[in-house]
């Protein structure tokens, strides 16, 4: 534990707080490819690496996005901590070898810095990027600011080497928002690290003593039983993550929450929902709301994937009206995904709230403080009168369309 | 069998499906006409053609299917493919 | 010797097979070897079994290079590297086509692997479609004969001259049906500190439709009649050219093989023999194969 922590704090951009988390994590290999907002990560760790700075550790300045993380397919299986950070387009021309990093149970991590995908291209931050890659098999945590960025990266390969978990894990941040924003934060230190972090020592790597085959053809009648097992690692990194969290506020004395974590909640009537920096401006908002006697507390979601159904459906279960935001959008269903997941977790229960959607923040569009306000207003007539309208797009400006 | 986490597997397994059945023609060695050149047990696709110790070669029907080019290259036409019988 | 181990599902006669066998003969068993999707990956390695003696990994079609520089990556971070070579055997839609983007990046960043490109000139493993290294006239499932059809359009792409360009230490041609060469070949690579490229002509009887037997006979064929000409780079420079004693006219090649019957059967087909006759006269000259 730390004596005061406000001793220990730097004030530094949030990229500089993961590129100086993920150094003291030890990587062996990192092979990553430049993309805005991700570009302040790769250039510190290079900067890193050319001040010797990280030991037995190679720095692959690699020629696309694909081979990023095909690169780190072989580096793991030869037994590697690997790294690698992305965005938007480069996690899209990743997408094949994503699946596959999962499929062959390779615990690498990667940063994903969240932006808007193309077309039209948009620099700006949501999380249509990440969200496309929900059902890859991969863990992924969201960070609402550059503290908890930091701190979930080595619990996130924690979590992923775990050997009975053994998936690859993104630690999702909002570009810009909170990748190019100084922030006072305690940069995580080496000692304490490595007390937390064991060194990654897998138990098959590619080795010429030992010569095993990877990445083996499957026909139909295995092909089911991988897919099972990783569902299985899924199951199992729940409980590791929560195990993960405890051990982390033991040895750093910080705490972030687990899987999940709650802003008034206890006794909310709304229950806002979100994911990563926009966390922030919600309990802002909360404070204010409060303060006029309205009942609303948020439940954060850390762990999209795997999800924490169980702590969801126990915190949502007295609640008057759920209000799900989403800075993405399943085209096709009119629907962010968190409120896709957070529908199909109540179904099959006594919980019979209606759930409200929101989808806001696309393309990097500003979400202020009016916007959550005015939503916890509409929330506060569907507690009353019932839902109508189950998802909408906010602030869409009807001078364009 | 259970499958290790990721699927790994164990080296030079597959020598648990026996080729052999595939075969239709079988090369039939004439031992008397080898000069142990070796190129036989080098060409075969299927590692099927094993020199031995002295330098005569021995074919492993288990897992040869036949496919003649042990027999086509032989420089001494001491390997000749002949009809399996079943 | 850490060749195949038998019981593969390879056709009767494969050319990847034998190319594979050389490559491990060659090598010594100190090697990890990198494979796309393909035939060869499909073949040897339906899940529980393997052929593999050496380890060996299979991620995509596209990203052999790629893996292959990831492992050396991280063999020398963890102080592993030592003697060992790891080699990317890798067919030619892997290669030339699909493959080329990460192919070329190891290459510029000066990985030490070595790269042996299995060249069967079509996507044998999907049923024989044609890809860039599918030689002028050869019908294949999408560059059929047809009416208004002699096959491909287009010329093998010069692969081992965009590999050179990369200024690798070593790049070179050989053929499955000189296992001598191609073994001599592989050992110089894998000897080689940085990328070394090589393209093995493989010729593969179902593709081509002809007798398996006759694998390194045809093989041969394409050597003589210079359509696969074999010479060795280091640096960009030619410095080893295997010259040509008594050239055979290329329809000695072509009529041995089905996917060239049409330019024998079809009017018009002299007119794409000369054609072809033309690129086997151009590897003369320009690779000096007289
Ligand atoms: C991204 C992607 N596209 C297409 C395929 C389908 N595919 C698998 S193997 C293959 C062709 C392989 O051809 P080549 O590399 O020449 O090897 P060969 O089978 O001929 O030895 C294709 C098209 C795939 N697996 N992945
Ligand atoms: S016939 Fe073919 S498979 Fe059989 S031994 Fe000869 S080369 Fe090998
Ligand atoms: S190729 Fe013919 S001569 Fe040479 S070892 Fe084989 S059987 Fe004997
Ligand atoms: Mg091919």
């Amino acid at each position: 534990m730390t004596d005061n922590p406000m001793e220990k704090m730097s004030v530094v951009e949030g990229s500089y707080a993961t590129a100086h988390a993920v150094k003291v994590c030890r990587p062996n290999v990192i092979s990553a490819y430049p993309i805005t907002p991700q570009t302040h990560i790769v250039e510190d760790l290079s900067q890193f690496i050319a001040d010797g700075e990280i030991d037995n550790c190679e720095f692959i300045t690699i020629e696309s996005e694909f081979s990023a993380l095909s690169a780190l397919v072989g580096a793991s299986a030869a037994g590697a901590r690997t790294y690698s950070s992305t965005s938007s387009q480069g996690l899209e021309l990743m997408h094949e070898v994503v699946f596959n990093v999962s499929g062959m149970r390779l615990p690498t991590v990667m940063t994903v810095v969240n932006r808007a995908v193309s077309a039209p291209i948009s620099i700006w931050n949501d999380h249509q990027d990440s969200i496309s890659e929900r059902d890859t098999g991969w863990i992924q945590l969201y960070a609402e600011n550059s503290q908890e960025i930091s701190d979930l990266t080595p619990l996130a390969y924690k979590v992923a080497e775990d050997k009975d978990v053994m998936l690859p894990a993104m630690v999702c941040m909002d570009g810009f928002i909170l990748s190019h924003v100084f922030e006072p934060v305690v940069l995580l230190e080496q000692d304490l690290t490595d007390e937390y972090l064991p060194p990654y020592r897998p138990e098959h790597i590619l080795d010429t003593k030992n010569p095993k085959t990877f990445g083996s053809f499957a026909d139909p009648s295995v092909y089911t039983e991988f897919r099972y097992m990783q569902q299985k690692g899924m199951d199992i990194a729940l409980k590791k993550i929560e195990k993960a969290v405890d051990e982390f506020t033991r040895i750093f004395g910080r705490d972030h929450g687990g899987l999940i974590d709650t802003y008034r909640a206890d006794d909310a009537e709304i229950l806002l929902m979100a994911m990563g920096s926009v966390v922030g401006t919600i309990k802002d908002v909360i404070d204010e709301a409060r303060i006029d006697g309205i009942k609303v507390g948020l439940l954060k979601i850390r762990s999209f994937r795997p999800f924490p159904v169980e702590a969801v459906r126990k915190t949502l279960a007295d609640a008057a009206v759920i209000v799900v935001l989403d800075k993405n959008i399943s085209l096709g269903l009119n629907e962010g995904s968190l409120c896709t997941e957070v529908k199909s977790c109540l179904y099959n229960t006594d919980i019979n709230t209606p759930v409200m959607g929101f989808m806001l923040g696309h393309g990097g569009r500003d979400i202020s403080k009016g916007t959550i306000h005015m939503i916890i207003d509409k929330s506060q007539k569907v507690a009353r009168s019932g839902i109508k309208v189950e998802n909408e797009f906010v602030d869409v400006r009807g001078d364009l369309i | 069998m259970k499958i290790a986490i990721g699927g790994m597997v164990e080296p030079g397994s597959t020598r648990v499906n026996k080729t052999g059945g595939w075969r239709i023609y079988r090369p039939l060695y004439h031992k008397d006409m080898c000069i142990k050149c070796g190129i036989c047990s080098l060409l075969c696709p299927d590692s099927s053609v094993k020199a031995q110790e002295d330098g005569y070669v021995i074919f492993d029907y288990d897992y040869c299917k036949g496919c003649g080019i042990c027999a086509y290259e032989c420089p001494k036409d001491a390997i000749e493919m002949v009809l399996e019988e079943k | 010797m850490s060749r195949l181990a038998p019981g593969h599902r390879g056709c009767p006669g494969c050319c990847d097979a034998m190319a594979a066998n050389f490559v491990l003969e060659a090598a010594g068993d100190d090697v990890i070897v990198v494979s796309p999707t393909g035939c060869l990956e499909v073949m040897t390695t339906p899940y529980p079994e393997s052929a593999w003696e050496v380890p060996w990994i299979h991620s995509l079609f596209e990203n052999t290079a790629s893996v292959a520089a990831g492992i050396e990556s991280a063999l020398k971070a963890l102080g592993r590297k030592g003697n060992t070579k790891i080699i990317g055997l890798a067919g030619d839609g892997a290669t030339m086509d699909i493959g080329t983007l990460g192919l070329s990046g190891a290459f510029e960043r000066g990985h030490d692997i070595t790269y042996v490109c299995i060249d069967n000139e079509a996507y044998m493993n999907t049923g024989v479609q044609r890809s860039g290294g599918t030689p002028y006239g050869a019908s294949t499932t999408t560059s059929p004969t047809g009416k208004k059809s002699f096959g491909n359009r287009t010329q093998k792409k010069n692969m081992p001259a965009i590999m050179a360009a990369h200024g690798a230490p070593y790049v070179t041609t050989t053929s499955i049906s000189y296992p001598k060469d191609m073994m001599r070949k592989v050992k110089k690579a894998v000897d080689i500190e940085g990328p070394c490229y090589i393209h093995a002509h493989a010729p593969c009887s179902t593709g081509w439709r002809f007798e398996s037997a006759r694998t390194v006979e045809i093989g041969k064929l394409a050597v003589e009649t210079a359509l696969w000409p074999l010479y060795e780079m280091e640096y960009s420079e030619i410095t080893g050219v295997k010259k040509i004693k008594n050239k055979k006219p290329v329809e000695e090649y072509l009529k041995a093989q089905g996917r060239f019957k049409h330019l024998f059967t079809r009017e018009g087909g002299e007119k794409e023999i000369a054609k072809i006759q033309e690129i086997a006269d151009w590897n003369v000259k320009h690779y000096g194969l007289e």
